[in-house]
């Protein structure tokens, strides 16, 4: 019996969905949302790093890599009995110039060494894509990178000429590879990969050191530490066995550039999962409070009578609470739906520019599980206390009709006082002043929407502010040459001649780690010239902030990792020449959002070092249209290590900007109109549903729709222009602690609204509530006055 | 038709209505609420208008007030057809001319009983002072009071004091004394009929209860949709003789 009728109770659930299907599913998009995030971002920081362990883990990734100058091949010998050493392999890491014809600018790139065997290094092992490695013993067979070969079509099979050492040599490439060093491949110094224009490289041994001179010795080696291993130890032995043969001081992965870079990732992420998901949960939450409230309310002597009929409370619960769960299983169907294509479409972008053997996104149980449990415990918890509001009713209710609201208390009952209002808006004012937590919380939801649009426009602003700041004020030269090693600063004068060349600036760039208290830091220290017109690091204003004679510039990213301020003296310690330990003082600390950079005078860097008048560099402005010329000669040049060009490196940035940054922005906005439209149109709908009988009244009595749309907009418009403001400081508030989350070694968030951001975000919340209105003002033009006076409250 | 703003004419009669029907839905389930309704309607009486629950009292009054539409015939206000009139039209009509009681008053929760009358009172052309309509009807010293903080009766007062502060040409009533008990329906019935007599407001009066009749300058019946009877009564009683 109690089947039949529950059934019947059941019915009412699904009859009562079908009515409020507007509101339902504004309510779920919201939960949707909030879902498919979690799911999303949350699976993806899950599988990223998972998939990084893995990779990590069976491609046997290094913990420590040691450059130094030049070694004898049995110091590994050395090296692999330091305590907690599990692996070395040593290796020579030497950089390559890429003949692919054509006028475009010449690629550059490293090769690195592989056992003369034809085997797998034992640390930083190869996946091959495609063919094999080179042969053993062969000495004109490469491995490409993947990323580099796909970018320029090459294949296994395919011949290739590179400028190694200055020497140029024709090489057949027998595979392409992926390699966890790489996942990120990424020219120093550069702040977006460039496929096309950035190659690795792998051949055997013998054929690269016969190309540089390095016969019976490597440049480079690399580590795998012993499971709890200490690496601060590991890499002080390492540093002492190689400081005769001209160690730079061996880093670990922190310090890897690829590995920094996935890094950084997955916290960005990370931070992303646990800021939005919330959001959207908790605006879910009240959404349905609102609606069960209102329909409890509504409802009170039906209850009451099945209470008399001999329901139990807890049965009266379950009615409402199988509501708000139908609720939360739409937002969850649809949000896991929308989690899986995204969380798809965000590997598909993240594998564009991280390259990984295998899968990147799978559907993570855990996380989908974690998503519902998420989604239902905010719905359930959201229709918590109306549902134990409808539950205390007694069947003594039933008989007893609710009395007409009472607004005869409350701040709304002082109005009477204000002559001068008109009696709409007193209506608008007391409905307000009687519900406050009602419109406080519609406020708060706004609020929040305001807020993701804020922060959605900020992203924007800040790369264009990164852009402008890195490329066009500090970094005004078109080409940036590294040489092979240090020349004299008479090099370049062949070059300062040449007709395309406008400007020319050199500088010497040395592995450099910096002291200061108890911090260290791995970093280039730069010799400029004294007066910087070109690579500059730069203060508020734009202007140079030059070294002065016996002073140190360090980036402020740099500064705060060291601890150090303006004034404090930090301690450099060198690796080349006499290796000597500098006293530096900071002189400034300027701001760079992009990079870092440590530069000292050129002239006290060599004075220093012992070595002579050298460079190992310079950046230059040249002749568009001598470009071509220019990039020939240099390439052939056999100084010349690498190459880098701002305009290229600025669109590509900006290319990987618009598309991350884009997706990300357009994603924002969004969700943030899902919120706004979810809660206006909510708001708008349970005012319109109580005020039913108000308003019919008010057509009666003469007024027009317009009138009647006045009075229950007008509501929704004042809670939207309080939440205006507020959410405009909350979404700087939220960017500023994006800001500050999101502070790589590579890049930082400057903090800067432009007007024209909280204009769009004002608009665009703006425009959400006036759609919702628009949709809830065809309701009042269809309200049936005849219809609505005859029932009785 | 342009306006609805018509002056009353002397001899015209204010409504004058012709074979007036209305039906609800169509096909099998249609319902005819109205069949072929003819009446002529004087300048300032007070119509009873008496009829079993369902005969089409409401249907009748709703669409000479304006609210609803004649599925055919014509009803004219003082010469010009309500049926022609635009939503807007209508909108005017009940602003200006028709003054509003239902039997559940109606009144917006949010305002006190000056607030009420003001709400009408602002959009009026020539209005009384929310307070003298209050008074009009004995409440005036209520008159700062939320509908929640009064008594049906008194909630109904104000009703009819936000209906006739306008003063209105026409007073469309539809059961206004249904939710009261007896003693206080004469007081609505008496406050009805004062501002029938000071403002001279044609008005309509509906009611089960026949004894109401007694009060009226003419009674009009209806029956299954139509005029059953529609007699004048020569000798009016004031509303405070009856009793039921
Ligand atoms: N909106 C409607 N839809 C269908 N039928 C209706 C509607 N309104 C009234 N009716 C029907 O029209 C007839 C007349 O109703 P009404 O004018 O309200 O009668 P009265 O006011 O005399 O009791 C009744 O049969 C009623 O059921
Ligand atoms: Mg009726």
């Amino acid at each position: 019996m109690s089947a039949r009728i529950l059934g019947v109770l059941d019915r009412k659930v699904l009859r009562d969905l079908w009515r409020m299907r507007g509101q339902v599913i504004a309510i779920a998009l919201v939960a949707a949302a909030g879902v498919s995030l979690q799911v999303s971002m949350g699976g993806l920081t899950v599988s990223l790093s998972e998939t990084r362990a893995a990779y990590y883990e069976r491609y046997r990734f290094a913990d420590l890599w040691a450059p130094v100058v030049r070694a004898p091949l049995p110091l590994a010998m050395e090296l692999r009995a330091i305590d907690g050493v599990a692996s070395v392999e040593t290796r020579i890491t030497a950089p390559v110039l890429f003949e692919l014809g054509g006028e475009g600018p010449p690629p550059s790139g490293f090769v690195h060494s592989l056992p003369q065997d034809g085997s797998q290094p034992a640390v930083n092992a190869l996946h091959l894509a495609e063919g094999r490695l080179p042969a053993p013993g062969s000495s004109d067979e490469v491995v490409v990178l993947d990323s580099f070969a796909s970018a320029h079509g090459l294949h296994p099979g395919d011949s290739l000429t590179l400028t190694l050492a200055g020497r140029r040599e024709n090489v057949t490439i027998s595979g392409v590879v992926l390699s966890p060093e790489w996942i990120y491949a990424i020219a120093p110094g550069q702040l977006a990969p460039d496929p096309a224009l950035f190659g690795v490289i792998w051949m055997n041994e013998a054929g690269v050191a016969a190309a540089t001179g390095m016969s019976g010795a490597f440049n480079e080696a690399v580590v795998r530490l012993m499971r709890g291993a200490s690496e601060p130890a590991v890499r002080a032995a390492l540093d002492q066995a190689l400081a005769p043969y001209g160690a730079a001081g061996a880093y670990g992965r922190r310090e890897q550039v690829s590995d920094a870079f996935v890094s950084a990732e997955i916290d960005q992420m990370r931070t992303m999962t646990r800021m939005m998901p919330p959001i959207f949960l908790i605006v879910a939450a009240f959404l349905v409070n609102i609606v069960v409230s209102r329909m409890v309310a509504v409802e009170r002597e039906q209850i009451g009578l099945l209470r008399a009929f001999g329901y139990t409370p807890l049965q009266i619960a379950g009615h409402y609470l199988k509501f708000a769960s139908v609720i939360a299983l739409l937002g969850l169907a649809a949000g896991a739906a929308l989690g899986a294509w995204l969380g798809d479409a965000m590997a598909g972008m993240l594998a564009d520019y991280y390259h990984f053997p295998f899968l990147l996104f799978g559907l993570d149980p855990g996380g989908y599980a974690l998503a519902g449990a998420l989604a239902l415990g905010a719905v359930m918890l959201g229709a918590a206390g109306a549902v134990r509001r409808a539950s205390r009713l007694t069947p003594a209710d039933a008989m007893r009709p609710p009395a007409p609201a009472d607004y005869s208390r409350g701040l709304g009952a002082r109005l009477i006082a204000f002559r001068q209002i008109d009696h709409q808006s007193r209506m608008v004012l007391r409905q307000l002043l009687r519900f406050p937590l009602r419109a406080g919380l519609t406020g708060a939801g706004l609020t929040a929407s305001a807020a993701l649009l804020v922060c959605a426009f900020y992203f924007a602003d800040a790369v264009e502010v990164m852009v402008e700041e890195y490329f066009t004020l500090a970094n005004r030269q078109d080409l940036s040459v590294h040489l092979a090693d240090q020349r004299a600063m008479g090099a370049l004068d062949a070059l300062t001649a040449r007709p395309g060349v406008m400007e020319i600036e050199p500088f010497r760039a040395e592995p450099v780690r910096l002291r200061f208290g108890h911090h260290e830091i791995l970093t280039a220290l730069t010799g400029v010239v004294d007066d910087p017109r070109l690579a500059r690091l730069t203060g508020k204003r734009g202007e140079t902030i030059a070294p002065v004679p016996g002073g140190l510039v360090l980036s402020r990213d740099l500064a705060d990792r060291l601890g150090a301020g303006a004034g404090d003296t930090v301690l450099a310690a060198l690796t080349r020449g006499a290796r000597p330990e500098l006293e530096l003082q900071v002189i400034a600390t300027p701001q760079t959002w992009v990079g870092s950079g440590a530069q000292m005078r050129l002239d006290d860097l060599n004075r220093a070092l012992g070595e002579g008048d050298v460079i190992n560099g310079a950046v230059l402005r040249m002749d568009a249209r001598e470009a071509g010329a220019l990039y020939a000669e240099l390439k052939d040049a056999p100084a010349v290590a690498g190459m880098q060009f701002n305009a290229e490196a600025r669109a590509t940035f900006r290319e990987i900007m618009d598309e991350t940054m884009g997706t990300v922005i357009g994603a924002f906005i969004l969700f943030a109109c899902v919120i706004a439209l979810g809660v206006a149109y909510n708001a708008v709908r349970v005012s319109m549903a109580e005020r039913e009988r108000e308003l019919a009244s008010l057509r009666v009595l003469g007024f027009s729709r317009g009138d009647v749309s006045y009075i229950l907009l007008a509501e929704a418009a004042l809670i939207t222009l309080a939440a205006l403001p507020v959410g405009l400081l909350a979404g700087a508030g939220l960017a500023w602690t994006l800001s500050l989350s999101m502070d790589s070694d590579v890049f930082r968030l400057p903090f800067m609204i432009s007007p024209a951001s909280y204009g769009y975000a004002g608009l665009i919340l703006i425009m959400s509530v006036v759609l919702s209105g628009a949709l809830v003002r065809r309701r009042i033009d269809r309200l049936d006055m005849v219809k609505v006076l005859k029932t009785r409250e | 038709m342009a306006s609805l703003d018509a002056e009353p004419d002397g001899a015209a009669p204010t409504y004058q209505v012709r074979d007036l029907s209305r039906v609800y839905g169509d096909g099998p389930a249609a319902v005819h609420a109205l069949r072929g309704v003819d009446i002529d309607v004087p300048e300032g009486e007070l119509i009873v208008v008496l009829g079993a629950s369902g005969s089409g009292k409401s249907t009748f009054l709703n669409i000479i007030g304006g609210l609803d539409r004649a599925t055919a015939g014509t009803v004219r206000f003082r010469g010009q057809d309500l049926h022609d009139a635009s939503d807007a039209a209508l909108t005017r009509y009940r602003r200006d001319h028709v003054g509003f009681v239902f039997q559940f008053y109606n009144l917006m929760p949010s305002l006190t009983a000056r607030e009420n009358v003001a709400l009408v009172t602002e959009i009026a052309r020539n209005p009384m002072d929310p307070a003298e309509a209050l008074e009009l009807v004995g409440l005036g010293p209520r008159i700062d009071h939320f509908p929640a903080q009064l008594s049906g009766g008194e909630q109904q007062r104000v009703a009819i004091a936000r209906a006739i502060a306008k003063r209105p040409d026409v007073m469309m009533c539809d059961e206004p004394t249904g939710a009261l008990d007896s003693k206080t329906g004469v007081r609505v019935l008496e406050a009805l009929q004062n501002v029938n007599r000071e403002l001279g407001a044609t008005t309509f009066l509906i009611t089960h209860n026949v004894s109401v009749g007694w009060m009226a300058d003419r009674v009009i019946e209806f029956a299954d949709g139509a005029v059953r009877e529609n007699r004048v009564n020569a000798n009016p009683v004031p509303a405070s003789e009856l009793s039921w």
